[in-house]
């Protein structure tokens, strides 16, 4: 196609979708209006009803837990399908990997590798009181064990980050938030009711069940998200050494 | 609801998130703009921080600076070297 026959066919198109565009921003609300009642709603009764202060945690992992299951099941099929692509290629040989040889990167994985993964625990442990939970803090465990890569070399992060222990850890976070779903019903309440019921605001058992499906989902989302670093890194021969094989 | 002290910084992290942007879309080398893309993922943490929407932000912060930049790393680690080979 020439140049001139793109511009024929983009000129109108353009024109087009700067008109949708500018239509759609000048019905926009004013800067700040906020219509939607869920939210005021959520605000006022979410620590009275569930005894929770962080209200996203309350209506992630309780008022709207079943959502939050089909969500973990997205991340937890789209790992496996990774996972079996990648496997499908068979490994290499254990000589062949690795290290990486920039000093400034040991340096920074040896200062960050444990506070990221302080960090990452706090989140999750804290994730039903302050800001946070099982998806952030448990994305920042995994980045902390990664950074212990970047630290050392790929044996060592091999002994963290073994398949067979990761599949399991991956597949019990992912299980273990059906079993206290199913717990509920199994006594006769609706599935995912809060058994503990809630405790007192604002420490770390405020939350009764949530806190145990909290930590399920931070098991299964770091588990997850190390696998894929392993098995990208399971077929990672670039020489870091400097450019030589 | 809009809290009056609050506007100014609002207003420096949209412009800020649109700079970044920008710069993320004229980075041409795909390992450069990893990085340049995480800084926009910290300029849009801090965007949602001054929105104040604490756990956007820290959901922005571990996918935005860990989870997604490890991942487009490895992947383009991947690529060139399965060209290597060949």
């Amino acid at each position: 196609m020439s140049r001139r026959v793109r511009t024929v066919v983009l000129a109108p198109a353009l024109a087009g979708l700067s008109a949708l565009v500018y239509w759609g921003l000048a019905g926009l609300p004013r800067f700040g209006d906020y219509r939607g009642p869920y939210g005021f709603i959520i605000n006022r009764v979410a620590t009275p009803e569930r005894h929770m202060t962080n209200a996203v945690t309350a209506v992630v992992f309780d008022y709207r837990g079943f959502d939050t299951l089909g969500e973990e099941f997205i991340l937890f099929a789209a790992v496996v399908g990774t996972v079996l692509l990648l496997r499908a290629r068979g490994t290499k040989p254990e000589g062949e990997r690795d290290w990486i040889g920039s000093d400034g990167v040991r340096a920074f994985g040896l200062l960050f590798a444990g506070p990221t993964l302080v960090v990452g625990l706090w989140l999750v442990a804290f994730g039903t009181v302050t800001p946070g939970g099982g998806f952030q803090g448990g994305v920042a465990v995994a980045g902390g064990f990664v950074l212990v890569y970047a630290a050392a070399d790929y044996r060592s992060f091999r002994k963290i980050g073994n398949e067979h222990v990761l599949d399991f850890a991956k597949g019990t976070g992912a299980g273990g938030y059906v079993v206290i779903g199913l717990a509920a019903l199994v006594s006769g309440a609706p599935f995912l009711h809060n058994l503990l019921g809630p405790g007192q605001s604002g420490t770390l058992v405020s939350s009764g069940s949530v806190a145990f499906i909290n930590w399920s989902v931070a098991l299964e989302v770091a588990a997850a998200n190390l696998l894929l670093v392993l098995e990208f890194l399971e077929h990672y021969d670039v020489p870091l050494r400097g450019g030589g094989k | 609801m809009i809290v009056a002290s609050l506007v100014p910084l609002q207003a420096t992290a949209l412009g800020l998130a649109v700079l970044a942007s920008t710069a993320v879309v004229l980075t041409r080398d795909p390992l450069k703009q990893i990085v340049v893309n995480a800084l926009y993922g910290l300029v849009l943490v801090l965007l949602f921080v001054v929105f104040a929407a604490p756990d956007v932000a820290l959901s922005m912060l571990v996918v935005g600076s860990i989870a997604y930049p490890i991942v487009v790393l490895i992947a383009i680690a991947r690529v060139r070297s399965g060209k290597r080979d060949r």
